[in-house]
């Protein structure tokens, strides 16, 4: 039981970093109808600028806020300087330039910092942080920020007019323009704040998963299957869903021991996790392509 | 008096296609002025090319001011309100956000509030539906919320894209009644487009009449409306 309960919170705490980034690669979508495959690499880049800023000394909650509004500022720049010559292209040029990304912060992450593996700080006290048996003090910890950190951005669209506008912008940029709102702005505004989401994600997730240049690359496929089962143009679902992802790779794994426990026949175990995630990433595109949460988009034709 | 907006020359382009040729009109400040014409005539395109949505040739003075150069959202922001055709519903937005999206700019909460109000007293059955999704309201409802949201603009001059099409006529005489009122209250000048020449040339004081992207009959609402030869060979009534 007690381990049931330890593999369920370390699930929600991975679901807490694929909700982020399934929430950066959503809030990108529904603006542009574009996956951006270079999201994972982005919030690598940004965990390594938070590790640069504390090997220089800074703290680490000082380096966390520096290094998530670095990203913001990159996310607008990148949209920008390079998506936005491109906004005609077709959608194959798009993904080209995606792919271009990723490579480029991949090598120059690795040219910059080597592709030896680091270690990362935690930021949570052990002795203060986490109930015995059940979460460790990281785990709770990331639960707890990513938490923070979504309700805010929750709170930021749903409340404010500029949140309202990049949504108004996101659902209908013709009208959004109509009515004043300068939507090339409101689109480098949402790369900007998906970049900050997803350098939350890496700077949390690093402590677990070790800081290298190739660290984000599993965790953008578990993010995109958990978009996917959400539902991939809603951003609560794709939060949902990064939590249900989470929770299920940890889930299936424990099964498969429990089974080889009792029957000595070994199924499935935690080398499955990665292709537990991309076995829901085709199941939920053949049986339900708009999610669980997600609604069929009928085009007039 | 000089025209609020003045028109000369106006050539438009869908890619290679041009679909305006040489149209010309002016509007005079306080006035309600209406296009006529065929479908396909370019009656929606003038609208456009106004807001600067398709690509133009051609002189567009607002207020004595050249807009030629200007995107659509700074157009916008000269207080010149477009109603499109379709009504431009942010379906996924709730009633009091399609309402507010337009004066999300402005900082003085109390003062977008009283305005809600003032907008709420043209357009009461919105107000019963505040909170509602604005995709789940019914065509006449969505036509009264895209004159309401271009009224929060707190507009000079409004654009109107056929704003009776596919409603039922009495929903139709009370939305022409209320953007009479528009027009007499908040002294907003108007812009209409019309398939329904008879409707539009009652609330019009000036009527122009395009034919496949040239500008062919202009004169008073009154003058135009009466002559028999007009009516017949380009209002089809």
């Amino acid at each position: 039981m007690e381990q049931f309960l330890q593999q369920v919170a370390s699930g929600l705490a991975n679901g807490a970093i694929y909700a982020c980034v399934a929430l950066a690669l959503v809030m990108i979508y529904v603006s542009t109808d574009h996956i951006n495959f270079a999201q994972g690499e982005m919030a690598m880049f940004s965990t390594y600028i938070s590790w640069q800023l504390m090997s220089w000394g800074v703290s680490f909650w000082i380096a966390f806020i520096l290094a998530v509004v670095l990203s913001f500022v990159l996310g607008v720049v990148i949209e920008r300087v390079i998506l936005r010559p491109l906004h005609n292209a077709p959608v194959l040029s798009i993904v080209v330039v995606f792919i271009g990304l990723l490579a480029i912060f991949n090598s120059v992450a690795g040219a910059i910092w080597s592709y030896l593996i680091k270690e990362y700080p935690s930021p949570f006290p052990k002795s203060s942080f986490g109930i015995a048996g059940v979460i460790g003090p990281h785990q709770l910890g990331v639960v707890l920020v990513t938490l923070i950190v979504l309700g805010l951005l929750f709170a930021f669209f749903r409340y404010t007019p500029l949140g309202l506008a990049m949504r108004a912008a996101a659902q209908n940029p013709q009208m959004a323009r109509l009515v004043g709102v300068r939507v090339d702005w409101m689109l480098a505004l949402g790369w900007g704040l998906a970049a900050a989401v997803g350098a939350v994600a890496g700077i949390m997730v690093a402590h677990i998963v070790y800081l290298d240049p190739n660290m984000m690359g599993g965790i953008l496929l578990y993010a995109f299957a958990g978009a996917l089962v959400g539902g991939i143009g809603n951003p609560g679902g794709a939060v949902l869903g990064g939590f249900i992802v989470g929770v299920l790779e940890n889930m299936v794994a424990f099964a498969g021991n429990q089974i080889e426990k009792a029957s000595g026949i070994y199924i499935i175990g935690n080398g499955e996790k990665l292709t537990v995630a991309l076995i829901i990433v085709i199941f939920v595109l053949t049986v339900r392509p708009a999610g669980i949460f997600g609604r069929v988009v009928v085009k007039r034709v | 008096m000089a025209a609020l907006l003045e028109v000369k020359g106006l050539k438009a382009f869908y890619g290679q296609t041009q679909s305006l040729y040489d149209v010309g009109f002016e509007i005079e400040t306080g006035g309600i002025t209406t296009l006529l014409g065929a479908n396909g005539a370019g009656k929606t395109t003038t609208l456009r090319a106004i807001c600067n949505m398709v690509r133009r040739e051609g002189l567009i003075r607002f207020d004595g001011k050249d807009i030629k150069n200007m995107p659509t959202e700074e157009v916008v922001r000269l207080r010149i309100a477009h109603v499109p055709e379709g009504r431009g519903t942010f379906t996924t937005l709730t009633v009091d956000e399609n309402l507010r999206i337009a004066a999300y700019t402005r900082k003085d909460k109390a003062a977008v509030n009283r305005e809600l109000e003032r907008v709420f007293s043209y357009f009461p059955r919105l107000q019963e539906r505040v909170q509602q999704q604005a995709g789940t309201l019914s065509g006449g409802e969505q036509q009264m919320l895209a004159i309401a949201r271009a009224l929060m603009l707190g507009p000079r001059l409004m654009l109107l894209d056929e704003p009776s099409f596919g409603l039922a006529p009495l929903i139709v005489v009370e939305i022409f009644r209320i953007l009479r009122r528009i027009n007499e209250e908040e002294k907003v000048s108007i812009l209409l487009v019309e398939q329904n020449a008879a409707l539009a040339l009652d609330l019009a004081d000036h009527a122009y009449v395009l034919e496949t992207g040239h500008v062919v009959m202009s004169g008073p609402s009154a003058v135009i409306k009466n002559d028999e030869n007009i009516r017949k060979s380009y209002l089809g009534y």
